[in-house]
């Protein structure tokens, strides 16, 4: 497959924050030599999962053009981003690529009411020409998040719930009418139900609007649902990749096999289980400069060989995993 | 005695804008008992006044949020406190982190990002209560952390030295240090994955399992409830629909919110269609009269329109407002 043929093609990439001081500071890979693409003409929804401060947010960033990678490329229809430098083309990017933030709070300044942003979003985007003609629009896609117009009008951030807010940003994102959607956590403070309403939302669109979403998530019973692959990373690293029902079903990587034991399911009768005692890794930067493999610390299946280089990536029933646990059983 | 109990609340936000006033019906005829020594989970919908019910609880009231009725009274041992006429110095030297601990929806941005944890944490205390002796308060911090087995030197490091999960769990920790009769924590695991979120409530069930005391518990995350909580209540559009042990939500839920909102669990391994609920979530501002849930409701009757439901207690300490129980059609 030529490049030309994706929609998403994320080439090695790595970025790297120097944290602390000058003198005494660490480096940090946020992100570490991750790789994946999305097809161009069947649309998918990819989940970015794992780890608290794993790099979910930090490689949204990087496919967003709002980061520049310390090495490697993200290339979208044929283009690599780092190229992108005009405002026409920065314009004509974001109309393809929109995010969906973590933080609704963070998302929305405090000083602006919020239905400012939605025809903002409306007009420099092209969708209407004037406040008038965007309501319309505005109204719409308030509609396919469960608001209206109505319910957000003369209203700040601190005046809508969580909820409601969130609801909002996945609806700005969707003005523009993108081909692809980064949503990162955008279910997280939702209500069972609206979590709902925003997945089949996400399902339909990539069914019926040819809209690829990457869909970062703490979720996985919501990833299993709705998305066609996920990704797991644990310390800036892709630990397991493939498609969601074997990785979930059969986790592969010891990492995302804890992972999966932890999801609590809403069965009271089974609360024993889950809340037997677990051992969690401590301050970040340590794990993150960790040399070998960096679940090595917690890993109830550690060898030596874990704690002295990087595992390979290893192509294995279907995905691809960083084990040595998998090695020498390489599917060709 | 219970430990706390709310009657009939009601706490609006009332605000005006352009000169057009707006009254937000957040909290809107609450009634509730905490008894001492359990995990009282709080769920519902989005938006339905969680906080802010929380934020009356915890004598936390700022403008434009205003109580228009109602009662919230304590029971901590021999003294008593009527939440809603303290004054405000009382709450402040004998109320806060002595007897409730609220850890605030959001809670990762508390800690100070540029002072050690240890001297966010002292200030924060010293402000609330006139605490003074540094050195033994230190001590006592340092021995309430080991003894909840996280690592010492998480003291001395600065917030984003640490991990989301660690984070949380030193807020927790150190929420819990003079051993209040409650401890309040909205939504503290949201931003965690799977694994510390577990690490997190692990922690927060040994504290209330070592002290006997009442944790309110408010998330999203029905399953969390279904692993944590003693009782569950499900709010919805300002008022308690549902209130019961936890196995009697999961197993036997009677509202048909409640029923509506165990169906659309997804869980892995199940990949069937999981429908959201038909229909707009109220508006606070212009809520739908008679029950809250009648235009979303599939069982709808005319009464349901017109009547808001009373709240019934049925075998099993089950708590149910919905009139189909009245009519005894379920
Ligand atoms: N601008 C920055 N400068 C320095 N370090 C950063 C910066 N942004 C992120 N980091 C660090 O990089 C790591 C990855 O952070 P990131 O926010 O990408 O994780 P995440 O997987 O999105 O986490 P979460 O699940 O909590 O949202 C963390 O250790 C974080 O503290
Ligand atoms: N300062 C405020 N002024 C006006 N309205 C407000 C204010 N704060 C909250 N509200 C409104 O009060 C209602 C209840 O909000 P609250 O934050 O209590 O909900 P919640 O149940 O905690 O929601 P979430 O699940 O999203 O955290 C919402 O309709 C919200 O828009
Ligand atoms: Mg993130
Ligand atoms: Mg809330």
């Amino acid at each position: 497959m030529s490049t030309y043929d994706k929609l998403l093609d994320v080439q090695r990439v790595t970025a790297v924050f120097h944290i602390g001081s000058i003198i005494g500071g660490t480096r940090l890979v946020a992100v570490n030599d991750v790789s994946f693409s999305l097809d161009r003409t069947r649309p998918e929804i990819f989940t970015l999962a794992g780890e608290s401060g794993s790099g979910k947010t930090t490689l949204a960033r990087l496919l967003l053009h709002d980061l520049e990678p310390t090495s490697g490329a993200v290339i979208f229809e044929g283009r690599d981003l780092a190229t992108i430098k005009s405002r026409k083309d920065t314009l004509e990017f974001m109309k393809k690529v929109q995010p969906v933030f973590q933080n609704p709070f963070e998302t929305f300044s405090p000083l602006r009411r919020v239905e400012d942003y939605l025809y903002d979003t409306a007009i420099n985007f092209g969708r209407a020409k004037n406040r008038r003609m965007a309501s319309v629009v505005v109204d719409e896609a308030l509609h396919l998040v469960g608001l209206s117009l109505e319910e957000v009008t003369r209203r700040y951030p601190h005046e809508l719930s969580g909820g409601q807010l969130q609801r909002v940003s996945v609806a700005r994102a969707l003005i523009p009418q993108p081909r692809l959607l980064l949503a990162d956590e955008p279910v997280s403070m939702v209500d069972a139900s609206l979590r709902m309403a925003i997945v089949n939302l996400f399902r339909k669109l990539r069914d019926e609007q040819q809209v690829s979403v990457i869909y970062i998530t703490h979720d996985l019973a919501t990833a299993y649902y709705i998305s066609d692959r996920i990704a797991i990373m644990l310390r800036g690293l892709v630990v397991e990749s493939g498609p969601v029902n074997e990785v979930l079903d059969r986790p592969l990587h010891p990492y995302t096999q804890v992972l999966k034991e932890s999801v609590p399911e809403p069965v009271p009768e089974q609360r024993a289980q889950w809340i037997r005692p677990i051992d969690l890794g401590t301050t970040e930067v340590k794990e993150y400069a960790r040399i070998g493999c960096k679940f090595a610390g917690r890993c109830p299946r550690v060898m030596d060989i874990c704690r002295q280089t990087n595992p390979p990536d290893i192509h294995v029933e279907g995905r691809i995993v960083k084990c040595y646990l998998y090695q020498g059983q390489e599917s060709s | 005695m219970a430990l706390l109990s709310v009657q009939n609340l009601r706490a609006y936000y009332r605000t005006e804008v352009y000169g057009i006033s707006r009254i937000v019906r957040a909290v809107d005829g609450v009634s509730l008992e905490l008894q001492r020594n359990e995990i009282y989970g709080l769920a519902g919908e989005s938006s339905c006044g969680k906080t802010t019910l929380i934020k009356v609880i915890s004598g936390t009231i700022k403008p434009p949020l205003r109580v228009e009725e109602g009662k919230v009274h304590y029971q901590f041992g021999s003294f008593e406190i009527d939440m809603l006429h303290i004054s405000p110095e009382d709450l402040r030297r004998n109320v806060r982190w002595k007897e409730i601990s609220y850890i605030m929806q959001g809670s990762m941005s508390v800690l100070n990002p540029v002072r050690r944890v240890i001297t966010t944490f002292y200030d924060i205390v010293t402000t609330h209560q006139g605490y003074t002796d540094r050195k033994a308060f230190l001590g006592q911090v340092r021995a309430h952390i080991s003894k909840l087995g996280l690592p010492p030197d998480v003291l001395n490091l600065y917030p984003h030295q640490l991990s989301g999960g660690m984070r949380q769990r030193v807020a927790i920790a150190l929420a819990t240090i003079f051993q209040p009769s409650l401890i309040i924590a909205d939504e503290p695991t949201t931003a965690l994955d799977v694994v510390v979120q577990r690490g997190v409530l692990q922690m927060l069930k040994e504290i209330q399992a070592e002290s006997n005391n009442t944790v309110l518990l408010v998330t999203h995350d029905l399953a969390v409830h279904a692993n944590v909580a003693d009782r569950v209540a499900i709010m919805y559009a300002g008022r308690i629909v549902e209130e019961a042990p936890t196995s009697l939500i999961f197993n036997a839920p009677r509202h048909p919110y409640t029923q509506h909102l165990i169906r659309s669990l997804p869980m892995i391994g199940d990949r069937s269609s999981r429908a959201s609920l038909p229909g707009a979530p109220p508006n606070l501002a212009n809520p739908p009269g008679g029950c809250r849930f009648h235009p979303r409701c599939p069982h709808v009757m005319d009464i349901c329109r017109v009547e808001v439901p009373e709240m019934m207690t049925l075998p099993g300490n089950q708590r149910v407002a919905c009139h189909l129980l009245a009519e005894g059609r379920r």
